[in-house]
């Protein structure tokens, strides 16, 4: 009886090195929201595809038309975000009022 | 209130009631909120699995920066409180490490596939302490302001760290001749393909010098999932930017890799003091490499009230690029006089160097400054460089007290 318990730990544990389980990591939700505004909705459907939205709360505020220009540009042209020219023009006129 | 004293009255169970309202609007996993020293500088102090409250740049990719009272804890940052830093949103969050390689290919004789047993009982382990740092670090105290993580100070962190000299991985393959850099990813990825992934490269020489490390182990325990579990590159006295986490490629080149965040992101003006007149474009630029040098006084805040004509105890932490540390000076009216520092006990040039004096203030306000010199005679400017990105801010920092 005894040799066969121990027979059974040891498979179970061959088992378990055999099908070590993957490692996890669990993020803590996302929680930031962009402010409310003339298109928010553009903006939101376009930016959150690839970064949450404190990236754009965080920037220095009333930086103007030409800052936010700039980063919508810098989305398109580095990360080749697929952005269209009239929504390139809606995000950045929304985040030069609002923000 | 600034930022050191408010992060003080913040311990990780502290939540007052006069910040409930505050706290509510940065979600439920929000341990408190801190103001860094800037405009717009609110950010939720938030718990990742693994880490203490830390102050939340960005979610997604997660970006936290490390509350300034931890450099005052000691020398050594503790893994729980270290800063993190991604560039691209699909970041790994399921690794087998039985089934983890690290691939080496290329222009090399024999590519390798090393699985982690590979790389902690087939080569012989190094292990050094040595300062990483965020090449954006304390960008939001640039003036004019300019795009980017908006960081205060938090973005650095002093580790010990152990793994693999990256020479000894790349010997093993057989680099061929002719080959001119050597690149290094990471498991993280772009939520769009075509977005460029993170990819970094070095020189050859740089990354057979026999000290960039393959490192899987920090302060003595695996490397905490955010900080680039289970592989990390060091580049000790390079700006983060090198520091390739979740690294599971390394590619022998026989050209210039002209990547995105090589050819494009992380470059500084080609010149001197890495500057340009502030609001103005670099005519040139280069790729950031060292560090250069910085200081801090890490016992009083901003605003902090001292005993006048009483001594006073003040310390900090000084840094370089890896020269070592050679002198700390201390001013206490504004940067008329300065005294030396004594130095802390000698980690290694890659290493935070503490330092610390004593001071007796007649009543009265008082700016202290810190300024420290690096073996090779660099030192830090009196006021801000200023380039585009914000990179590389190492001014000397002045912290205004008051002596009654």
């Amino acid at each position: 009886m005894r040799i066969i318990l121990r027979s059974l730990a040891i498979l179970a544990l061959l088992a378990e090195a055999s099908h070590a389980k993957p490692l996890t990591y669990e993020l803590p939700a996302e929680t930031a929201t962009l402010r409310p505004g003339p298109d928010m909705e553009t903006a939101q459907n376009n930016c959150t595809s690839c970064h949450s939205v404190d990236y754009i709360d965080t920037q220095p505020r009333r930086r103007g038309k030409e800052f936010w220009e700039a980063e919508v540009k810098k989305m398109i042209k580095s990360y080749h975000a697929p952005i269209s020219d009239a929504d390139a023009k809606t995000i950045a006129d929304y985040l030069a009022t609002t923000y | 209130m600034n930022r050191r004293s408010l992060l003080k009255g913040m311990g990780d169970a502290v939540a007052g009631a006069a910040l409930a309202n505050v706290m509510s609007s940065f979600g439920a996993r929000a341990q408190g909120v801190t103001t860094l020293p800037f405009a717009n500088g609110d950010r939720p102090l938030v718990r990742y699995p693994g880490k203490r409250a830390l102050i939340q740049l960005t979610a997604r990719p997660p970006q936290l920066e490390t509350p300034f009272s931890v450099f005052n804890e000691g020398v050594i940052t503790p893994n729980d409180a270290f800063f993190v830093r991604y560039h691209l949103s699909d970041i790994p969050l399921s690794i087998d490490p039985e089934a983890f390689r690290l691939e080496v290919k290329g222009k090399v004789d024999r590519p390798l596939s090393l699985s982690l047993a590979d790389l902690k009982t087939g080569f012989e382990p190094v292990e050094f302490v040595a300062v990483h740092q965020c090449t954006g670090n304390s960008r939001g105290f640039v003036e004019p302001r300019v795009a980017g993580g908006q960081l205060g100070h938090g973005a650095m962190g002093n580790a010990r760290w152990r793994g693999v000299p990256l020479k000894a991985v790349l010997d093993r393959a057989g680099v061929q001749a002719g080959s001119r850099q050597v690149t290094l990813n990471g498991l993280d990825r772009p939520a769009l393909p075509e977005t460029p992934d993170f990819v970094k490269a070095l020189d050859l020489d740089h990354a057979r010098d026999g000290e960039v490390m393959i490192a899987y182990a920090m302060n003595g325990e695996d490397l905490p999932w955010l900080n680039g579990f289970p592989l990390r590159l060091v580049v000790p006295g390079y700006y983060g930017t090198y520091w390739v986490k979740h690294l599971n490629e390394i590619t022998v080149i026989d050209h210039s890799f002209d990547g995105y965040w090589m050819a494009s992101a992380y470059r500084m003006p080609d010149n001197d003091c890495a500057c340009t007149e502030p609001g103005r474009p670099a005519t040139a630029t280069v790729p950031v490499r060292r560090f250069n040098v910085r200081s801090f006084i890490t016992n009083l805040a901003d605003g902090a009230k001292i005993k006048a004509g009483a001594p006073t105890q003040v310390r900090g932490i000084a840094f370089d690029g890896g020269y070592g540390i050679a002198d700390v000076l201390l001013s206490q009216d504004g940067g008329r006089n300065w005294s030396e520092a004594r130095l802390g006990s000698d980690l290694g040039r890659y290493s935070f160097r503490e330092w610390r004096i004593e001071l007796r203030l007649p009543a009265g306000a008082h700016e202290l400054k810190v300024r420290a010199i690096n073996r090779i005679g660099q030192s830090q400017p009196m006021t801000p460089l200023w380039n585009p990105p914000g990179y590389m801010r190492n001014v000397v920092e002045t912290v205004r007290v008051v002596a009654a």
